[in-house]
């Protein structure tokens, strides 16, 4: 038996240019099965073809889909109708906050992606051996432990940024995503990324609102993953205390033990 | 980020206090950053009243009538609210920061703010009945 259908109206926000932004409407007939972004795409297919989005794996991995739903972020192409409205309800479509607004619902993140190059981000988890454990391998012919590699949980969408309050209101703060690469990274021994990290626009900047993890789609966890950095922080901090004020030589003589 | 830098710092920081579609957290945030600026108001009021007294006896003592008045009081209370919401919510915040309990934020915060509310309703109590 197939799921009775309902009637959602999309109200799009659009912006073109210079021009101011507004709202349009589209009244359509979905599943409440479907994903939202499944609704967007139909707009653009059978409504308007000037529709701007982004969008390209369908399946939570490119990151590309993140927009603002009802005013909470989330990734479009996993988010089911029946969560987010009812029968009769809207779906009010936004893009995302805190990135500069291309046309309608694409923003521009290239600041992300610069930020995520700077604290060296892997796309390959720096831990994969632990994460991989036998019994999450996929099936089929098992290989040797190396063959396996897991991909790193963020998948760089930008939703954190977009949620976090004080990204909204420091734009120079590395923002959740890239604080939460610096840490899978790690920034044990080296002190470039130490030096980021630790600096006004770093983790200090953080205000604990949370709101990063609450809309990651991943599980990346970048608020635990800010305080964890903090800590290390400050870890780091005591250690140069005790040290004096020449750790790299130190460093360089245990290194060369 | 640049798609912010437009507007004015005091319209982005605006923003801060605007709960919609956000989670529980955002409540503790926002509570933090009202408190605060309670309590420097408070302060800021509390010199300004202190001042009083360097302007003699009977100017102190008509400041006292004010302050007993049931407005005065409330807002006293009102302070001491936002003292226990400020302090106990920081106490978290200092832990997270330690990397002590940031996967408990959440029932931290509330277990902190439930007793912040009893020890402010205890508080109005007494103030209003002694
Ligand atoms: S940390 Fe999560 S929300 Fe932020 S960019 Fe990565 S996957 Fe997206
Ligand atoms: S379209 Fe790739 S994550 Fe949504």
């Amino acid at each position: 038996m197939s799921t009775p259908k309902w009637v959602v109206t999309f109200q799009i926000y659009r912006k073109k240019g210079n021009a101011d932004p507004h709202f349009d409407e589209f009244k359509l007939e979905v599943s409440p099965d479907e994903y939202v972004l499944d609704g967007i795409e139909r707009v653009w297919a059978f409504h308007d073809r000037s529709l701007a989005f982004r969008h390209a794996c369908h399946h939570s991995t490119c990151g590309a889909c993140g927009m603002r739903v009802n005013g909470a972020e989330k990734l479009t192409c996993i988010t089911l109708i029946r969560d987010v409205t009812q029968d009769g309800g809207v779906l009010r479509i936004e893009p995302m906050r805190n990135f500069p607004v291309v046309s309608d619902l694409a923003v521009d993140m290239g600041i992300l992606y610069t930020r995520m190059e700077m604290v060296e981000h892997q796309p390959v988890n720096s831990d994969a051996k632990e994460a991989i454990q036998p019994e999450a391998r996929p099936a089929g012919p098992v290989g040797e432990e190396e063959d396996y590699i897991r991909l790193s949980d963020c998948i760089e969408c930008g939703l954190c940024i977009s949620a976090c309050p004080i990204s909204g209101s420091s734009p120079e703060y590395l923002g959740p995503a890239v604080l939460a690469g610096a840490h899978q990274h790690g920034i044990k021994g080296n002190e470039q990324l130490l030096k980021l990290v630790d600096s006004e626009d770093g983790v200090w900047r953080c205000h604990s609102a949370f709101e990063c993890t609450a809309v990651c789609p991943s599980f990346v966890e970048p608020g635990w993953r800010i305080m964890d950095l903090r800590k290390q922080v400050i870890g780091e901090r005591f250690k140069r205390l005790f040290r004096g004020s020449s750790p790299k030589i130190i460093d360089t003589m245990e290194a060369s033990k | 980020m640049t798609g912010v830098s437009k507007t004015s710092p005091l319209s982005r920081a605006a923003k801060w206090f605007d709960p919609r579609a956000r989670t529980i957290s955002t409540i503790g945030f926002i509570l933090n950053r009202i408190t605060a600026l309670g309590l420097s108001f408070y302060l800021f009021l509390h010199l300004i009243m202190l001042g009083q007294l360097a302007q003699g006896p009977q100017a102190y003592d008509g400041f006292l009538a004010t302050v007993h008045s049931p407005i005065f009081v409330f807002g006293e209370v009102l302070v001491i609210a936002a003292g226990f919401i400020h302090g106990l919510n920081g106490i978290r915040i200092a832990l997270n920061s330690f990397g002590v309990g940031a996967r408990y934020q959440k029932a931290t915060f509330l277990v902190l703010l439930s007793i912040a509310v009893i020890c402010s309703l205890i508080f109005a109590v007494r103030i209003f009945t002694v």
